[in-house]
């Protein structure tokens, strides 16, 4: 009988959970090659663990075929409706910090907050005859996001990478994307609205609130609990 | 326990008393275009309805209403005036709360008429009224052409009118824009930097479709409403007086006619309020103690532009409004190709009526 913990499978997510387990005398490692997605925890009981994507943790926290995963907030948001009733956040990790940002053309100057894209967006329709684009693949988030802030005459198209980009390519007038540092933003001839971000997120260590049946399965969750939290 | 049959049966019931009301049965398709719902309702939609698409026809919702499909029906081939039934299942994705049904039978019941505004409001009102008597529900009223007539009203541009009419629907943006025109948020200092003329330093290089001939144009606009006059806090506090009002009926009346010497733009919705009264009173139904909130419909009926109403269930507040309606006349005006046909119309939920009847 183990408990099952799902961690990133690859890049420097992974690497920075190994160290932060590592630091709580926890010791993430893979079984066998360095390409098979299972592997040995050692340093308390019971935990056996499941190399995923980041992607797909909170699915599998939701689905209860993990105990505990390591995902950002972003994803938990965007991936799972209620959230707050599938999982639970045990810690955050303190890495993984990215913003979930709307970002528009650097050479919008009438253009500062969430207010100015709503008019810009009304304006746009007018003029082009169709919405004004944004480009995200987080579209729960944003969607929600922009309804609470109360903006519309917008249209999302998924982008599902290089969305920086969407812009200058004339697939998009405006982005919704997570970013760390907003380089990448710059560089493309973006800026972030100055409302701040509609999401702050980081890669956090959740409980599955739907896993863990049997008495041992929750001895064994508490005993992990105290060992990366003392 | 209900089950489908139940609800069927009890949908085909009040379909049929609809149709003894003067009602011609419609029937409209599943699937709409989804360019439409779309256009209508905005990006939202994606949350509420389920999209589906195929190769030749694109994009297609399975229909979160039948109002649409309906006033679109009507447009092309109804002749006036009209009224029409219908009974069939609307599809609402649910993304937050897994108790509510994506899949539900909605009953209703439409008026197409130009003559007598009040009389049509009355009568689907008492209608719906009516088939939901037994489940003794707390109606709701409240009509949101009072709320369009203040702001039209307002001594301001018409360019601030026609924002804040845009988000009548959405009042946290409304009340937003209303603090801003009444000068009671600063803008930025990069904004003042721009509206008093100065060239912003890292413009950038302009990307994307929108061209820098819109951004001059908008920053035209801004410098021009920055020069406008704030609405005066009096005028604010009319409109919050106004978004107030809530009491039964005949005192909600007196409360708005009193409003309306201070805001004569109200004056004739007013009293489009008060001939409704009267043809409610006159339909058998007791307006002395029949609620109206000025405010009522804000957040959730976004195409009705008059008359709204709701019927709750008082020992259930979890559950969705029982029967819904109100009037549209700008919807179909949008959806008709700029001719507008008055209309009002109503929809009852069978599968909710036959809850609270088990329960009782």
């Amino acid at each position: 009988m183990t408990i099952k913990l799902g961690v990133p499978s690859k890049g420097r997510l992974m690497e920075k959970t190994i160290d932060w387990f590592g630091a709580r005398g926890v010791t993430l490692s893979r079984t066998g090659s360095d390409r098979e997605y299972a592997g040995a925890v050692e340093g308390v009981e019971g935990v056996s663990l499941v190399l995923l994507s980041a992607g797909e943790v909170p699915r599998e926290l939701a689905a209860g075929r993990i105990h505990f995963g390591v995902t950002g907030t972003d994803l938990v948001q965007e991936k799972l409706p209620l959230w707050e009733q599938q999982v639970a956040p045990v810690q955050e990790l303190g890495f993984g910090f990215a913003d979930l940002v709307i970002a528009v053309p650097q050479a919008w100057v009438d253009v500062e907050t969430l207010d100015d894209l709503d008019a810009v967006a009304t304006a746009f329709r007018q003029a082009h005859g169709m919405r004004l684009r944004i480009a995200t693949k987080y579209h729960r988030l944003v969607r929600e996001c922009l309804r609470q802030a109360g903006v519309a005459d917008y249209a999302l198209v998924d982008s599902q990478g290089a969305t920086e980009g969407t812009v200058a390519n004339e697939t998009a007038e405006a982005i919704a994307d997570i970013t760390s540092s907003g380089e990448t933003l710059r560089a493309n001839h973006l800026k972030i609205l100055e409302d701040g971000p509609l999401l702050r997120s980081q890669a956090t260590l959740w409980r599955s609130r739907i896993a863990a049946a049997t008495d041992e399965e929750r001895q064994l969750c508490a005993g992990f609990v105290d060992a990366v939290t003392r | 326990m209900t089950t489908r049959r139940d609800v069927l049966a009890r949908a085909a019931a009040l379909r049929r008393a609809f149709e003894d009301a003067g009602a011609q049965v419609v029937e409209t398709p599943i699937l709409q275009p989804a360019e439409t719902l779309l256009d209508l309702y905005g990006e939202d939609i994606r949350a509420r309805a389920y999209v589906t698409s195929d190769a030749l026809r694109g994009e297609q919702m399975l229909r979160p209403d039948f109002t649409v499909p309906v006033v679109q029906m009507h447009t092309a081939e109804g002749a006036e005036p009209a009224r029409y039934t219908y009974s069939g299942e609307v599809f609402r994705r649910q993304e937050q709360d897994p108790t509510r049904a994506n899949e539900y039978l909605q009953v209703g019941f439409e008026v197409f008429d130009r003559e007598n505004p009040a009389a049509a409001d009355a009568e689907v009102f008492a209608l719906l009224a009516h088939a939901v008597a037994p489940l003794n529900l707390r109606p709701a009223t409240g009509d949101i052409g009072i709320l369009m007539a203040a702001v039209r009203g307002l001594e301001t541009t018409t360019a601030r009118k026609a924002a804040l009419l845009r988000h009548i629907w959405r009042p946290r943006r409304f009340r937003a824009l209303l603090d801003r025109y009444a000068g009671r948020t600063a803008p930025s200092k990069q904004r003042l930097a721009l509206l008093e003329g100065a060239t912003p330093q890292s413009a950038g290089v302009l990307i994307g479709c929108r061209s820098q001939a819109e951004i001059d144009a908008r920053v035209a606009l801004l410098r021009e409403d920055a020069q406008a006059p704030t609405i005066s806090i009096a005028e604010v506090e009319l409109l919050d007086a106004l978004l107030n009002v809530r009491e039964t009926l005949p005192y909600a009346l007196q409360n708005l006619k009193d409003l309306s010497v201070d805001m004569p733009s109200i004056a004739q919705a007013v009293e489009r309020l008060a001939q409704r009264a009267d043809a409610l009173s006159a339909r058998g139904i007791a307006v002395e103690d029949l609620p109206f909130e000025a405010s009522y419909g804000r957040t959730s009926m976004e195409y009705y532009d008059g008359f709204v109403f709701g019927f709750h269930s008082p020992d259930r507040a979890d559950l969705p409004p029982i029967a819904t309606g109100g009037r549209y006349d700008a919807l179909t005006q949008r959806l008709g190709g700029g001719s507008a046909i008055p209309a009002v119309g109503g929809v009852l939920r069978p599968d909710l009526m036959a809850l609270l009847e088990t329960d009782a």
